[in-house]
């Protein structure tokens, strides 16, 4: 049988971590929307291992939901990222200051 | 089945299952940190795609077969190719500039606050059990297997639940995908051009 689960929810908080550094960090509005489907790809492996240490489907299911939540998420997201480039021609989060007092 | 939860407890993992962790743990650190360090788009969604195979072979080796290939069908196959659709039509895959920090102070602070939140998770953890719910509570991962014919294994349990357990949220996503999608319609459907000056001006300042 695979590993005890522990090292995958360490390896899910690993990326988890990441995927929030990578958040703070960039600037770029796209990367900032991957770093996103990181930490949800670190959560989604987290039930994954809950479900097989549990021997419970319930947190695969959970993942089916994670995936379509992200996938409405990326289309929503990226269509207000293509709407704000044809106003701004940028990508760059810093650079959409209008409502700084 | 309180067998295989036996046989999880009791055996201790073999060498194919340990290298298959190792190699995969690998792929999922090095294709993360390459969306957050790459200076192209392009080359962060690539190592994003690379991250999702890593954690695709992560869930097959938990048994989870089915999820794995929704992962790579709709994540790499998808959700990835959107974002690269996206970043070819604005033109925007070129490299940047990520050495000049912005905000002074931002970086290590960012670095330092999400470190903290991994070592409290990882303490947390271990002054803890990682497990302490209680066992099959929706169903188990392995179908009971009653005759020779009856579907058996993960993806018929999961198809069980959903359609069971979880059909009012099942029925909640097909609303979520269809408001997402007439979302999108709206958001990328350029507004009706009424004969506004300021209008025209806004349309000759768009790049080509």
């Amino acid at each position: 049988m695979s590993l005890s689960g522990a090292w995958y929810l360490g390896l899910a908080a690993i990326v988890f971590t990441i995927g929030a550094i990578g958040l703070l960090v960039r600037r770029n509005v796209l990367i900032m929307f991957m770093c996103i489907e990181l930490m949800l790809n670190a959560a989604n492996l987290t039930f994954v291992t809950f479900a097989r240490m549990l021997n419970d489907i319930g947190g695969q299911a959970l993942v089916f939901f994670v995936l379509v939540v992200a996938a409405a998420e990326v289309v929503v997201g990226l269509g207000i990222v293509v709407t704000n480039f044809r106003r701004r021609a940028t990508t760059v989060a810093d650079d959409l200051d209008s409502l700084k007092g | 089945m309180a067998h295989s939860v036996l046989l999880l407890a009791s055996t201790r993992p073999t060498w194919p299952d340990i290298l298959v962790f190792a190699a995969a743990a690998a792929v999922i650190l090095v294709g993360s940190l390459g969306v957050v360090t790459s200076r192209n788009p392009v080359h962060a969604a690539l190592s994003l795609v690379m991250t999702l195979f890593g954690v695709a072979v992560l869930f097959i080796e938990q048994e989870a077969d089915f999820l794995a290939a929704v992962q790579i069908i709709v994540y790499a196959g998808a959700i990835v190719v959107l974002f690269l659709f996206v970043i070819m039509f604005l033109g925007v895959d070129r490299d940047e500039d990520i050495i000049i920090e912005p905000l002074s102070g931002q970086r290590p602070l960012a670095v330092v606050l999400s470190v903290i939140t991994l070592a409290g998770v990882l303490a947390m953890a271990a002054t803890a059990h990682w497990v302490t719910g209680a066992h099959q509570v929706v169903g188990p991962i392995q179908g009971h297997v009653a005759g020779p014919h009856s579907p058996s294994g993960e993806p018929a349990q999961l198809g069980k639940q959903l359609f069971t357990t979880y059909l009012f949220a099942f029925e909640a996503t097909a609303a979520l995908l269809v408001i997402a999608v007439v979302g999108a319609v709206v958001l990328a459907r350029r507004p009706p051009t009424v004969h506004v000056p300021s209008e025209d001006s806004e349309e000759s300042e768009m790049p080509a």
